[in-house]
C-alpha cells in the first residue's frame, strides 16, 4: 500500500522541552488516519510540522513521494483546533481571500465557493460579517475554506468541537465524501467515539512519543483479551458458578437484560475456544447472551496511556 | 496574485474600509479646523470690544498722541479735575482713565503718570500707551536739548551681520531658524507617524491572534510574508490618511481663513499696518524678506526630500517590525505596556537630542553619534540635514539603518512566528529571548 504522507523520526524541541521524540507516522493514501493523544502530547506540534508552520529539529516529512517543500501548502487543507476568522470582514470576501492564499484564482474560488455555499444552503450569508454569525455558522465557513482548494491531504484538528450534533453529522458525512473522492484525512482528536466511527488507521502519541500505531482492526485484535460477556438462565446458581470457576477465569458482569440471568465475564485461555465455552454453558442452562468483548478505542487509549 | 500582494491589499482595504478609520480620517481635520475657527472667532469677539480710555492730560503735551483706532477709543477730557474725571469715567464704565499731571519738566511728569481702572489693565494696552508717551517725551527732550529728532532717526545704524560659509554660501541667523523648522518638522512628523501607525500594526497583529485566524493564515503563507504584508498594507493606509488630512486640513483652513481671516486681519490691521509700513519704508527689513526666500532656496531641498523619504521609510519599517513583534507576543493590548518602553524611549530620546543638541551644535559629537544609531538616526539625521551633512555621512547612517532593519525584522519574524501561536501566557523578556532560539 502506498503512503501519502510519511513522517520519519521527527524530533522537535522547544527550549529544554522535547515536544516530539523520534515520532514516525505513515498515512496510507485514501485512509482516515486518527492522530490520538491526551492534551499536550504533541499532536498539534506534529500537525504544525506537516503544515510547515514550524520546522522539525530532526527528521523528514515526505508528501506523495517528495520531501516537503513550500509549494506543498496547496496540497494540504488544514483546519486548526484554534480557529477563527476575521470578525469584521464579510463572509464572501474572507472566503475568497483565504482561497486565493491557497493558490486558487479569484474566478476559480468564486465558482467553487458558490458550489459549497449552495450545498450548505448558506448563500445568503455572503455579505454578512463574521461577527453576525453564530459559532457553528462560522465553523461551516472554516470547513469550506479548508477543503475548497481540493487538497490531497486534509488535516482536521478536533473538527467537531463547537458543532451541534446535526452539523457535526453533516461535517462527518462531508469528510467521508471527500475520502470517497480520493482525499486522505488526518484526524486529530481525543474524542474517541468519532475515531471509532471514522478512522481506519490510528497513531497514539503520549508525552512526545508515539506509543501505538497501525490499522484500527489490527490494534483491536492485538488488544482483545478473549473475554466474553454471557447471560445464563439456570435454577442452580451456585452450582453453575462453581462449575464455571473450575474451568474458566470469571467475574461478575453488569449489562441490561429482561430476564433474571446470571451475568459473567468469562475469560478463556489460548487452549480453549469460544465453542467449548458455549457447550459448557448450554449444558448448564439456557444461554441468553453471548458477546465477545472487543476493546473500544477509548479502552485502548486509556490503557495505553496509563501503562506508559 | 502572489501572497505578499494579496496580504498587503487585504490589510490596506481592511484598514481603509474600517468605519472608525474613515470617521477619523475625515473628522480629525474637521475638528482641527473647527478648533482653529473657534479660536479665531473668539479672538475676534474679544477684539470687537471697543475700549474707551479717557485721558486727562493736564500738561497738554501728549493729548495729540492719543489717536483712536478700531479697538481703542481715546476720549480726551479737558477742564475737569482728577476726582471728577474719575467719577465720570467710572460711571461711564470706560476701560480706564489715564492721568498725566502738570509739572516743571518731562521727568517729573513721567514719574507721576497714573492709570486708574476697575481691574488690572491689559499689559498690551499699557505698553501701547507707554510707548506713545515715551516717544513723545523723548522727542520733547531731544528738542529741548537742541537736537532734531528727524536727524537722529536718520543717523540710526541698523546692523545685521552677513554670514557666509567658506564655500561662499550666504546664510543668516534667520537661516538657522528656518533650517531648524524644516528639520524639526521632518523629524517630528516621522515620530508621530511611527507612534500612530506602529500602534495600528500592533493592534492588527493582536486582532489576528485574538480572533484565532492566525493559524489558518499561517498554514497558507510564510510568517514573514504576513508580517511584511501587514506592515506595508497598514503603512499605505496610514500614508493615505495622512495625505487626506493634509489636503482636507489645508482646504478647510483656506476656507475658514477666507471667512474669518479678513476680519481677523482687520482687527489686527493697526499692528500689521505698522509692520508692513515699517518693512516698506525700511530697506533693511525688505532685505530680510528676500533673505527668507533666498534661505529656503539655499536649503539642500532635494537632499532633504530624498533623504526624508529614505529615512522615513527606513525608520518606520524598523519600528513597525518591533511593534508587530510585540503584538505577536501578547494576547491583548493591556499586556503590551511592559514592551512599549524600549520602543518609546529611543524615539523620545531622538526628539530630545534633535530639539536640544542639534540646535546647539548640529555637527557636534552627540548630534553625530545619535545620527548614526539606527533607532534615533531617522529623527536626528533628518533634523541635521538642513544644516548641511556630508553625503557620505548620510549614506553611512542610512546603510546602518537598513542593516539594522534587516536584522531586526529577522528577530521580529522569529518572535512573531512563535508568538502568534502562543496563547494564554503573558510573556516576559526572558520568554522572548527563548523564542529567538526555537
Amino acid at each position: 500500500m502506498s503512503h501519502l504522507l510519511v513522517a520519519e523520526n521527527i524530533i522537535k524541541n522547544y527550549g529544554d522541552f522535547r515536544a516530539l521524540n523520534n515520532v514516525s507516522i505513515e498515512v496510507p493514501k485514501g485512509s482516515i488516519f486518527g492522530l490520538l493523544g491526551p492534551n499536550g502530547a504533541g499532536k498539534t506540534t506534529l500537525i504544525r510540522i506537516i503544515n510547515q508552520i514550524t520546522m522539525p529539529d530532526e527528521g523528514s516529512v515526505i508528501l506523495d513521494g517528495e520531501n516537503l517543500k513550500s509549494h506543498h501548502i496547496r496540497d494540504i487543507g488544514y483546519l486548526p483546533e484554534e480557529r477563527g476568522l476575521y470578525k469584521s470582514m464579510k463572509v464572501g470576501e474572507q472566503a475568497l481571500y483565504l482561497a486565493q492564499l491557497k493558490g486558487l484564482s479569484k474566478a476559480q474560488a468564486k465558482e467553487r465557493l458558490k458550489y459549497w455555499f449552495d450545498k450548505f444552503e448558506i448563500s445568503d450569508w455572503w455579505n454578512k460579517k463574521i461577527q453576525e454569525l453564530s459559532k457553528g455558522m462560522a465553523q461551516k465557513i472554516q470547513f469550506i475554506v479548508t477543503v475548497l482548494h481540493q487538497p490531497k491531504l486534509l488535516i482536521f484538528d478536533e473538527p467537531f468541537s463547537g458543532f451541534d450534533p446535526i452539523n457535526a453529522n453533516l461535517i462527518k458525512d462531508e469528510i467521508l465524501q471527500l475520502r470517497e473522492e480520493g482525499a486522505t484525512v488526518i484526524f486529530a482528536t481525543h474524542r474517541m467515539e468519532s475515531v471509532e466511527e471514522l478512522c481506519d488507521h490510528i497513531a497514539l502519541i503520549h508525552e512526545s512519543n508515539k506509543v501505538l500505531d497501525g490499522k484500527l482492526i489490527d490494534i483491536k485484535r492485538q488488544y482483545k483479551s478473549n473475554l466474553f460477556e454471557i447471560g445464563l438462565l439456570s435454577d442452580d446458581k451456585s452450582g453453575v458458578t462453581q462449575y464455571l470457576k473450575e474451568r474458566f477465569e470469571i467475574s461478575e458482569a453488569t449489562f441490561k437484560t429482561i430476564n433474571n440471568e446470571m451475568k459473567f465475564n468469562v475469560k478463556i485461555d489460548k487452549h480453549q475456544s469460544a465453542n467449548q465455552l458455549i457447550s459448557h454453558l448450554t449444558s448448564k442452562g439456557e444461554l441468553t447472551h453471548f458477546v465477545e468483548v472487543i476493546p473500544s478505542v477509548n479502552d485502548i487509549f486509556i490503557q495505553t496511556v496509563q501503562n506508559n | 496574485m502572489n501572497h505578499f500582494a494579496l496580504i498587503t491589499k487585504r490589510e490596506f482595504l481592511n484598514k481603509v474600509k474600517n468605519k472608525s478609520f474613515i470617521i477619523m480620517t475625515f473628522l480629525s481635520p474637521l475638528i482641527m479646523v473647527a478648533v482653529f475657527a473657534l479660536v479665531a472667532y473668539l479672538t475676534q469677539l474679544n477684539n470687537d470690544n471697543v475700549r474707551v480710555i479717557s485721558v486727562l492730560d493736564e500738561s497738554k503735551l501728549f493729548e495729540s498722541e492719543f489717536k483712536s483706532t478700531v479697538n481703542t477709543k481715546y476720549d480726551v477730557l479737558t477742564d475737569i479735575n482728577l476726582d471728577d474725571a474719575k467719577k465720570i469715567v467710572q460711571e461711564a464704565e470706560n476701560y480706564g482713565l489715564l492721568y498725566i499731571p502738570k509739572a516743571d519738566n518731562i521727568d517729573a511728569i513721567a514719574d507721576k503718570i497714573m492709570f486708574y481702572s476697575e481691574d488690572s489693565p491689559s499689559i498690551i494696552v499699557m505698553e501701547k500707551i507707554e510707548n506713545r508717551i515715551e516717544e513723545k517725551a523723548r522727542n520733547i527732550k531731544l528738542k529741548n536739548s537742541g537736537l532734531d529728532p528727524e536727524l537722529i532717526k536718520k543717523l540710526n545704524v541698523n546692523i545685521s551681520t552677513n554670514l557666509e560659509t567658506y564655500g561662499g554660501e550666504k546664510t543668516s541667523k534667520l537661516g538657522s531658524g528656518l533650517k531648524l523648522a524644516f528639520g524639526g518638522a521632518a523629524g517630528y512628523l516621522l515620530f508621530m507617524f511611527i507612534i500612530i501607525y506602529g500602534n495600528m500594526i500592533m493592534r492588527s497583529v493582536i486582532e489576528e491572534k485574538t480572533s484565532r485566524i492566525i493559524e489558518i493564515i499561517i498554514s497558507s503563507v510564510k510568517p514573514i510574508q504576513l508580517l511584511l504584508g501587514k506592515i506595508v498594507g497598514t503603512s499605505l493606509a496610514g500614508i493615505s490618511q495622512f495625505i487626506i488630512w493634509v489636503l482636507i486640513g489645508g482646504l478647510l483652513m483656506t476656507v475658514v481663513s477666507a471667512i474669518f481671516g479678513i476680519n481677523v486681519a482687520e482687527s489686527q490691521m493697526t499692528q500689521n499696518q505698522e509692520l508692513i509700513n515699517g518693512v516698506a519704508n525700511n530697506p533693511e527689513a525688505q532685505n530680510e524678506l528676500l533673505l527668507i526666500i533666498q534661505e529656503i532656496q539655499n536649503l539642500p531641498l532635494a537632499n532633504l526630500i530624498i533623504m526624508f523619504i529614505f529615512f522615513f521609510i527606513g525608520g518606520y519599517l524598523l519600528y513597525s517590525s518591533l511593534y508587530a513583534a510585540i503584538g505577536a507576543a501578547v494576547d491583548n493590548e493591556t499586556d503590551t505596556q511592559q514592551f512599549m518602553l524600549p520602543i518609546i524611549m529611543p524615539l523620545i530620546l531622538a526628539i530630545y537630542v534633535g530639539f536640544f543638541t542639534v540646535i546647539e551644535n548640529p555637527h557636534g559629537t552627540v548630534s553625530q553619534v545619535f545620527s548614526y544609531i539606527p533607532f534615533t538616526s531617522p529623527v536626528v539625521m533628518l533634523m541635521r540635514i538642513p544644516f548641511g551633512v556630508p553625503i557620505w555621512q548620510q549614506l553611512l547612517s542610512l546603510a546602518l539603518l537598513i542593516g539594522t532593519f534587516y536584522v531586526t525584522v529577522l528577530f521580529a519574524a522569529k518572535i512573531y512566528r512563535v508568538g502568534i501561536l502562543m496563547y494564554g501566557k503573558k510573556p516576559s523578556y526572558k520568554d522572548l529571548y527563548k523564542w529567538l532560539k526555537y
